[in-house]
Parts: C-alpha cells; sequence; structure tokens
C-alpha cells in the first residue's frame, strides 16, 4: 500500500516581516497506483507543498495533517519521514563535495532497510540506475550532484528514486530546466517506478510538456496555497490552452 | 632585482629583508600580526639561543641533497623575510638544507623531507628547487614538539610540474610559526597542500609569485582546531606576470572553547598582470560553540584586464540545504553531518595520493570529530578511500 493523504495543511513561512502562510489548507489524497500531476503559475505555494510535507525547517506547519498508510509525518524528523516511505525529488538539488553518490546512497538504503546492502551486487545496482538515465558509470565515484549539469543532477534524482524505491514520491518541478530528450527521458523514469503499482506519484509542475509522456491520473490546479480546481488529464489540456488567467482571476476576486 | 622592487607596493605587506633589525619585534598591534596571540610566540620574537632544527630528506637517487652556509642560502634563496620569525629562522647558524630536483627528472615516488623537533626552540631554513620540466612531489612533515621556527622556498622552474604537501603535526605545546615561499615558473604546475592537523600554535605566511606568464598554482588547505589552540595561514599570492592562474581553497574545522583559526588570502593583480585568473576560497566548518574563525579574502586589483577575480568565504555550522537533502533520502542527522564533514576534507586528502600522508590525515580527522555533539561516532568514508 501506498496512500499519502493531505487534509487541512496549513504552512507558514517565516518573513522579516513575521510568519507568513503559503499554504491555506490543502486537501490531497494520492491512493496506491495514482500518478497526481499538481500544476500552478509560479508563487502559487506549489513546492512549499512539497518541501513541508518532506519537513523542510524553514517550512512550518501550523495545522493539518500527512499521512503515508496512516504514519502521521508531520511529528517525524525529516529522514523518519523517509523511513515512513516518503521521497522528494528537487528542483535544485544539492552539492555535496567530497561524499560519492554510491557512498551517499549507499548510507541512505543502510538507513531505510535497517541493514547495509551487499557489498557485492551494491555497486550494480547504482551502475545500473546510472546506465538507465544515461549517466555515465563515473557518476557512481563522483562527489553528489557536485560539477553535475542541471540536466544530469534532474537525471541523477530518478536514479535516486530507481535505487532507494520509496512508497510515495513527490518531485518538484523534476522538467523545468531540461531539453525535450531529457524530460522524455525523466517521464520514462517516473513511469517505470509507477509501473510496479503498488507506489504513489506527486508530480508538481509548471508546464504541460512532461504530462505528454506520463499518464497522470488525477491533475489539480493549485492557486493561492490550495487545489482550486481538480480532474483528468483533461485538466492539463485545458491549461495548455487557456492557462492558469481564469483560475488567477477567480483567486482574486 | 627588479621583482623585488615591485615587493614593496603593497600596503599590506612589510619590506622583506635578511636582516633581523629591519624587522621589529611586533606588538600585536601590527595588521599583520592583530589576529595572533604574539605572546605565545614570544620566544620566536625575541630570538633567544636556540638549536637548529633537524632536517632529513629522503629522496630518489636522482635528486641533490647537500648543505650550504646562511650567505649562500640567501644567494640561493628568491623571497627575503617578511617577518621577525623567518628572519630569524634564516639565520640559521648552521647548515641550510639545500634539496634540487635536476632538470627532466620525473620522480616517481615522493621526496619526503621531516622536520623533527625535540622540544627545544629551534630553527631550520630549507630550500627546494625543482628543474625545468620536471615532476616532483615532496612531503614536508612538521613532527614532534618544540618553539620551531622555519624559513621554507619551493622554486619550480619551468613547465615544471610539483606537489607539495606539508603537514604541520606538533605534539602538544608547540608553537611554529614561519614563512613558505612558492615560486612558479613559465608554464609551471604548482600543488601545494598545507595540512595543520596537529597540536600546539601554528602561525604560517605563504607566499606565491611567478616567474614568467602561464604559471599555474592551486593552493589547498585543511586544519583542525582544538579548545585553546591558535592556527593561522596568512596567504599572499603575487599575480606580476601575465596569463598566470591561482586557486585558493581552505578549508578549516573548530571545535572547543577558544578554538581560533585565521585564514588571510590577499591576492595582488598588477598592471601587468593581463589575462590572469584567481579565485580563493575559505569556509570554516564550526563544530562547537566558543569557536573563533577569523577569515579576510582580499584583492588588490591594479588593472581589470583579466580572465577573472573572485572570492568567497564562509564561516558556520553545517549547511541546512546539504544536511536536508541527505536526510530527506533518509540518512540520518547525525549521520548526514558526519557524511558531510568527512567529505569536506576528504576532498582535500583523497588529492595527496600518497597513502601513509593520507592515512595519518584520516586518523587526524576521525581524532576531530570523535566527540562532537550531533555528530555520528563513526566514520562513514573515510574506511574505503
Amino acid at each position: 500500500m501506498a496512500e499519502l493523504v493531505i487534509t487541512g495543511l496549513h504552512v507558514d513561512v517565516e518573513t522579516e516581516h513575521g510568519p507568513k502562510e503559503i499554504l491555506k489548507g490543502v486537501n490531497l489524497t494520492i491512493r496506491t497506483g495514482e500518478i497526481h500531476a499538481i500544476m500552478g503559475p509560479n508563487g502559487s505555494g506549489k513546492s512549499t507543498l512539497a518541501y513541508a510535507v518532506a519537513g523542510h525547517p524553514k517550512y512550518m506547519i501550523t495545522s493539518g495533517s500527512v499521512m503515508i498508510d496512516g504514519v502521521e509525518l508531520t511529528e517525524l524528523s525529516v529522514d523518519e519521514r523517509a523511513k515512513a516511505g516518503l521521497f522528494l525529488a528537487m528542483q535544485y538539488p544539492v552539492e555535496v563535495p567530497g561524499v560519492s553518490t554510491s557512498n551517499f546512497l549507499r548510507t541512505a538504503k543502510t538507513a531505510l532497510d535497517g541493514e547495509a546492502p551487499k557489498v557485492r551486487t551494491w555497486p550494480k545496482v547504482i551502475a545500473s540506475a546510472l546506465e538507465t538515465m544515461e549517466l555515465d558509470p563515473s557518476f557512481s565515484g563522483r562527489s553528489v550532484n557536485e560539477g553535475f549539469s542541471g540536466g544530469e543532477k534532474k537525471r541523477g534524482e530518478i536514479v535516486q528514486l530507481d535505487v532507494l524505491n520509496p512508497k510515495v514520491a513527490i518531485l518538484d518541478e523534476i522538467d523545468s530546466g531540461l531539453d525535450i530528450d531529457a524530460v522524455r527521458m525523466v517521464a520514462e523514469g517516473i513511469n517505470r517506478y509507477a509501473a510496479q503499482g503498488d507506489r504513489g506519484v506527486l508530480l508538481i509542475t509548471h508546464y504541460t510538456r512532461i504530462l505528454r509522456y506520463t499518464e497522470p491520473t488525477h491533475v489539480h490546479v493549485f492557486v493561492d496555497g490550495h487545489v482550486v480546481a481538480s480532474g483528468g488529464k483533461e485538466l492539463s489540456e485545458e491549461l495548455e490552452i487557456d492557462g492558469y488567467d481564469k483560475y488567477l482571476k477567480a483567486a482574486r476576486s | 632585482m627588479s621583482t623585488n622592487d615591485q615587493k614593496f607596493n603593497s600596503h599590506l605587506h612589510p619590506v622583506p629583508s635578511w636582516e633581523l633589525a629591519d624587522h621589529a619585534e611586533p606588538t600585536g598591534r601590527e595588521e599583520v600580526w592583530r589576529f595572533s596571540p604574539v605572546k605565545r610566540f614570544r620566544d620566536l620574537i625575541t630570538t633567544g639561543g636556540a638549536v637548529t632544527l633537524p632536517v632529513r630528506v629522503t629522496a630518489p637517487t636522482e635528486v641533490v641533497v647537500r648543505q650550504v652556509n646562511p650567505a649562500e642560502a640567501v644567494e640561493l634563496a628568491f623571497d627575503p623575510p617578511v617577518d621577525r620569525v623567518a628572519a630569524w629562522a634564516a639565520l640559521e647558524p648552521e647548515a641550510v638544507t639545500v634539496v634540487e630536483v635536476p632538470r627532466k627528472a620525473e620522480l616517481i615516488e615522493p621526496i619526503t623531507i621531516e622536520m623533527t623537533g625535540d622540544g627545544s626552540l629551534a630553527r631550520g631554513h630549507l630550500l627546494v628547487s625543482v628543474g625545468e620540466q620536471a615532476v616532483a612531489k615532496i612531503i614536508l612533515r612538521h613532527t614532534g614538539s618544540g618553539r620551531i621556527a622555519t624559513k621554507v622556498e619551493l622554486a619550480a622552474a619551468q613547465a615544471s610540474r610539483v606537489d607539495l604537501v606539508s603537514v604541520q603535526d606538533w605534539d602538544a605545546g608547540s608553537v611554529h610559526g614561519g614563512q613558505v615561499s612558492v615560486k612558479v615558473g613559465k608554464d609551471a604546475q604548482v600543488r601545494t597542500i598545507q595540512a595543520t592537523v596537529g597540536q600546539g600554535d601554528v602561525r604560517l605566511v605563504e607566499r606565491a609569485e611567478y616567474d614568467g606568464p602561464g604559471g599555474e598554482l592551486n593552493q589547498l588547505g585543511m586544519y583542525f582546531v582544538r579548545a585553546g589552540q591558535h592556527v593561522e595561514h596568512r596567504l599572499f599570492v603575487d599575480h606580476v606576470d601575465p596569463h598566470t592562474v591561482s586557486h585558493v581553497d581552505y578549508r578549516g574545522a573548530l571545535q572547543g572553547k577558544g578554538a581560533h583559526s585565521v585564514w588571510i588570502g590577499d591576492v595582488l593583480i598588477r598592471k601587468t598582470a593581463l589575462d590572469i585568473e584567481t579565485y580563493e576560497t575559505n569556509r570554516n566548518l564550526v563544530l562547537t560553540e566558543g569557536c573563533q574563525a577569523d577569515s579576510v579574502p582580499n584583492l588588490e586589483i591594479e588593472t581589470g584586464e583579466i580572465r577573472g577575480a573572485g572570492h568567497s568565504s564562509s564561516t558556520g555550522r553545517f549547511d541546512d540545504e546539504q544536511l536536508f537533502y541527505l536526510r530527506s533520502r533518509g540518512v540520518p542527522e547525525e549521520q548526514a553531518r558526519r557524511l558531510i564533514v568527512e567529505g569536506f576534507f576528504l576532498d582535500i586528502i583523497g588529492r595527496i595520493q600518497v597513502p601513509e600522508i593520507e592515512a595519518r590525515l584520516v586518523e587526524a580527522l576521525n581524532h576531530q570529530l570523535e566527540s562532537i555533539e550531533g555528530v555520528a561516532r563513526e566514520s562513514l568514508l573515510s574506511e574505503e578511500s
């Protein structure tokens, strides 16, 4: 089972003028096997949703609940949330000098599984995940994200998704800054992950492009810190033509 | 001696001179001494009677190792002392050690130079030169204890490729001050790694100059500072020649009450230094409360006709974004910190490529991290690197 249930989520961010509310009551249920796309204009708070759910210290959850398979995430630390099955592919993956990708993922895998992966097969696991994303085997020994191009970082996030295989994956603008071939490759990675059948995907994006290569079961429009419309893939097609204007006007009035 | 005349230009740097009398005893109010605990370096300043610091050289057969007298050493040297400690170190009463790598020699094994303190007040003067097109790696190890003043020079001739690894690994209670000067020949590639990882107080003035266009200098540094310890690296890179490159990257970790590090990074880009590139960075990881890291990058630019010049400096606790990233993959917080700090230093240690030295630095790193609150005790990376 892999069910992510977000209920009445309110989130503040600290500013110079005190706390500012970014998320204003988010309700969202992603059931096992579903791919949800959240689409919204810049500044709508969709990335905040991703980071708040993952437990970034910059965001304060003031009320509401986030559960994976009945486990309340908001009471857990960042790494405990990962252990509960959550994964966040970040828009800007962070560089960690001197820590090789292989060592990092082995440390993560050990923490998630409670035992170290087998020494003999581990390099093959990494090599195969890299190969699938068309990254050179040398990335295994290179420092985490250091010196990677923008596209390599995004593909690296999918490599991690593949290797760590969480219950629920949130992908924050995984398609931004990618050329069309890379978008397709990343989308295929998401499809492979989802095809296991017992996972959940929350795909956060500004553009409809990546949705051409994935099959979202649900599409949500996110404006002003909450979901304002939900539907199927047809909703993304409507956004492709009309943009967010209609929703932004409604939010302002 | 036109380059020496030019040396006088920069207001941050005292007039170099071999004469002890030209260097007044510092009081601590001078710009170049204001971060230093002058009292602790007193014995190196008041310049009492001293013994010669034993210098033991282990080198491949093609390397010439000889002794010269102080007057000959002054003739061979290129960079006069810029402070009293170095001037006194160079007033070596006995023999000065000279190490010469012949031109075109390509050394496979490193040259190891041991400077070992026996607890006394001691001084040492060392001159290393690497001939044209030669390739050499030089390991300079400072061990033992004492109050030690050193003056060290490395001259890398045209098109040579040289690594200088200097490890300050003193025992408790030691005091070490001195000057290390590097000259980068035309089209030469020089890399220096300064690792101050032992105990005691250390204050090093590190100077670099070029001898012709096209020289490349990479300076890496790492230092571990513990309670009550003072570790100071004062760098000066003097870009006179065009098309020269300097990259400086020093990293420190501090812990314990009164741990104090100082990093000064001065880069002077003279009018003649066209099309040069320079970047310097200093990062300090403050592992506990009560430490102080002073970090002062400084660029003096006399021409805008350059490829690039920049610097950065940061001092603080762990980077929140790195911690969040690692933890979001399930790595527990204490292990995430351990990964970050080990990676931070192994990144430099791994470039030395001398197993024995790398092992010692990893050991020092593990020692520095052994009982830090919030940092996992078990090493996560160093075992297999």
